[in-house]
């Protein structure tokens, strides 16, 4: 049947009948359109599915983990789902939900104090390698043009080794006879060797250290972009430079201190190695705990609970900073 | 081409005529370089109050380095720079009484109208009362009252230019520099806008120095022009002297379009100058003012709408009359450039005024016809 025969009759009907089901579609269906309509959807569908596949699905598990209790079997917890019931199984599951790992969160001091010391150790972490990283994205940035390549390189050159190793490779530095101390005795600036290693400041070196190219790269992109004639702008209005730096430059590299900070501190405060290695059994962060209780434990409903507070803990001031940003753009702030 | 406008000459403002006038910015013999490239070569420039003087030159004159060096983003090789008799060595940018209006606006991205006007308001430390209503009357100066709350993205090219200007002489500077202001505006907004800076030099009775290389706008704005070329001024004269009695070949061929025949000069009596062209063949003569003698080779310059074409041989023998073919007509409009071949290798430019809609001229390709011009109409250039 084709288009020319298929309207007429239709349209006959159409009192009768439900409205044409040929019609919306019928633009589309021209000869030329089908195909280029097809790959744009499937073009568009790729990382839709990616994220389905490899981020909100295993999320779903886990949370649906978080919600069932720790047992001695493989794996280690109650079967949420039992499919041999069909829908009424489902029921008889979703009747067994419970919270409890959520109340046990609430309930022991040691996954609050956790959550703090984290939270505490991560914000401070970004600060310091804010600190350290503007610093050095300026220098490049103003650095002459033909330089930048390579002083991109310097920054990105640490990745290609280990990161496993490069934290290692601290303690050989900050222990008891490491070189640090070793090379504070012998130039008498100490008498007593310090005692940094297994102590949070190792912690926070050990941070600072291994996220500095996050902060680094994102402070680049955005301050080799500031046109230089804004500043030279606020100084002819009789802005003096450490005024303009406030004035101008640090708004301007606002987006990339953001992105920076985004993408030290989120990953800092679930950190795992840094803290295992660097500090000891004193300091305590999520990262550590959700690995006791996985695999110390073997409790996997609590430890998801841990990570679903620790997901909602970091998205909820992502998604203010969002709102915050739109609003930013569209209107006037 | 068009025929250049003159820029208005207030014929009471000369105060570069008078000697006891004191210069309100003085650049010293100032050298500046850049490594082994030297921007301006042993300049001295001075410039009265309520001026508007125009830097005019190609790219790589030296004309944005000498405004750098005045607002203090550059610092003088050797050589001083004066304003009101006090030297500015030492003075950083932000304690210089001069605002600059950027070739790119440079407009302060993240803030909007209101503020960038403010700007350098608030780094004077003046009340909030005083700042709102300074801004407004800025705001209103420009004539951009409705668009205070919007970021410069947000504007038209022509509106970010106003409020480029308006953030420049918020702070009332003694010297507004102007760098290519208008270079980003198409033709039409660009002529309104030299009107409307005219305008308002004159409402604000600043002293403004402008960059450009575009010669119309210098004429259009100027009050003086320096013309400069490889780090020096050539010529430092009103427009009209810098069209009519340009003092070199390159000031003459830079302002406008002109016709240069290169020559010998033959008698002299005073100021009547009769000079043999090789090329030509012949004597032409020349009222002009000149310090070369007999002897000496020196090249008549005519500008184009000076010439005149006939088809018969000019009766007075004052001017000067040769004869040549029609090569090619460009017809512009309001007017149309002949270009008449009179020797195998010389085309001379005449420019013919087109009074009638006439599209059949009665003088066209390939017509044998005669090219004149008065004795005084052309000039002598001796460089």
């Amino acid at each position: 049947m084709t288009e020319t025969n298929l309207f007429p009759k239709d349209l006959t009907r159409s009192e009768t009948t439900p409205p044409l089901r040929h019609e919306p579609e019928a633009p589309e269906n021209t000869p030329t359109n089908p195909v280029r309509g097809w790959g744009r959807f499937a073009l568009i569908c790729v990382p839709y599915f990616w994220l389905l596949l490899f981020f909100f699905i295993p999320f779903l598990i886990v949370a649906k983990i978080s919600l069932s209790q720790a047992a001695i079997a493989i794996p280690p917890y109650l079967p949420l789902m039992d499919w041999s019931k069909g829908v009424m199984g489902l029921w008889e599951v979703a009747k067994s939900w419970s919270l409890d790992n959520y109340i046990w969160l609430k309930e022991d001091a040691l996954y609050w104090q956790a959550y703090t010391s984290s939270l505490k150790i991560a914000f401070l972490s970004t600060v310091l390698t804010l600190l350290v990283g503007f610093p050095i994205a300026y220098g490049m940035a103003r650095a002459p043009r033909a330089w930048h390549t390579t002083l991109v390189m310097m920054v990105i050159l640490p990745f290609w080794t280990s990161f496993l190793i490069r934290v290692y490779a601290w303690i050989g530095i900050l222990k008891t006879d490491g070189l640090l101390n070793q090379a504070l005795l012998f130039t008498g600036v100490i008498n007593e060797p310090l005692i940094i290693l297994n102590t949070s400041t190792a912690v926070y070196v050990g941070i600072v250290y291994s996220y500095l190219p996050f902060m680094v790269l994102p402070l680049y992109s955005s301050l080799e972009k500031l046109d230089t004639t804004l500043i030279e702008a606020a100084e002819d209005l009789g802005c003096p430079p450490w005024k303009t730096f406030w004035r101008v430059t640090v708004p301007l590299a606002m987006p990339g201190m953001i992105a920076g900070c985004f993408l030290v501190f989120i990953p800092a405060l679930g950190e795992f190695v840094i803290p295992d290695l660097l500090g000891g059994s004193s300091t305590l962060m999520i990262g550590k705990t959700l690995w006791i209780e996985f695999f110390s434990n073997r409790d996997w409903p609590v430890a998801s609970a841990v990570a679903i507070v620790l997901l909602g803990l970091l998205i909820v001031p992502i998604m203010m900073f969002q709102r915050h940003e739109t609003r930013r753009n569209e209107g006037d702030m | 081409m068009a025929r250049k406008p003159l820029g208005p000459i207030r014929r009471t403002f000369l105060p570069w005529d008078d000697p006891g006038e004191q210069p309100f910015i003085e650049f010293r013999n100032i050298t500046k370089r850049f490594g082994s490239f030297v921007a301006v070569n042993d300049l001295s420039l001075k410039i009265y109050e309520r001026e508007f003087h125009a830097l005019l030159g190609g790219s790589g004159c030296g004309k944005t380095t000498l405004m750098r060096l005045l607002a203090g983003f550059e610092q003088p090789t050797s050589g001083q720079i004066f304003l009101e008799g006090n030297d500015l060595a030492g003075v950083p940018p932000y304690k210089r009484p001069i605002n600059m209006m950027f070739q790119s606006y440079a407009l302060f991205p993240h803030m909007n109208v209101e503020k960038n006007i403010a700007f350098g308001l608030e780094m004077d430390g003046l009340s909030g009362k005083e700042i709102r209503s300074r801004t407004h009357e800025m705001l209103s100066l420009v004539k951009l009252e409705g668009f205070r709350k919007r970021k410069p993205h947000q504007l038209s090219g022509g509106q970010r230019q106003r409020v480029a200007l308006a953030r420049s002489l918020a702070k009332r500077p003694k010297v507004l520099l102007l760098d290519e202001p208008l270079a980003a505006l198409d033709k039409k907004l660009r002529e309104e806008t030299q009107l409307e800076l005219i305008n308002l030099q004159e409402q604000l009775r600043l002293t403004f120095l402008i960059v450009t290389h575009d010669q119309e706008e210098a004429m259009t704005v100027a009050d003086r022009i320096s013309v400069m070329d490889k780090g020096s001024i050539l010529q430092n004269a009103t427009p009209g002297e810098i069209y009519e009695q340009p003092n070199s070949r390159f000031v003459a061929e830079f302002i406008g379009d002109i016709n240069v025949l290169d020559g010998q000069i033959t008698r002299k009596h005073r100021e009547d100058v009769q000079l043999f062209s090789s090329v030509l063949g012949g004597h032409l003569s020349v009222r002009y003012p000149t310090s070369a003698d007999v002897g000496d080779h020196a090249a008549l310059a005519i500008r184009p709408e000076k010439m005149r074409i006939s088809f018969e041989k000019p009766e007075d023998q004052s001017t000067n009359a040769i004869q040549g073919e029609v090569w090619d007509i460009a017809y512009m409009g309001d007017v149309s450039i002949y270009h008449i071949k009179v020797a195998e290798t010389e085309t001379l430019r005449a420019i013919v005024a087109n009074t009638t809609r006439l599209v059949e001229r009665p003088i066209s390709w390939d017509d044998q016809v005669w090219l004149s011009w008065d004795s005084d109409a052309g000039i002598i250039l001796t460089r």
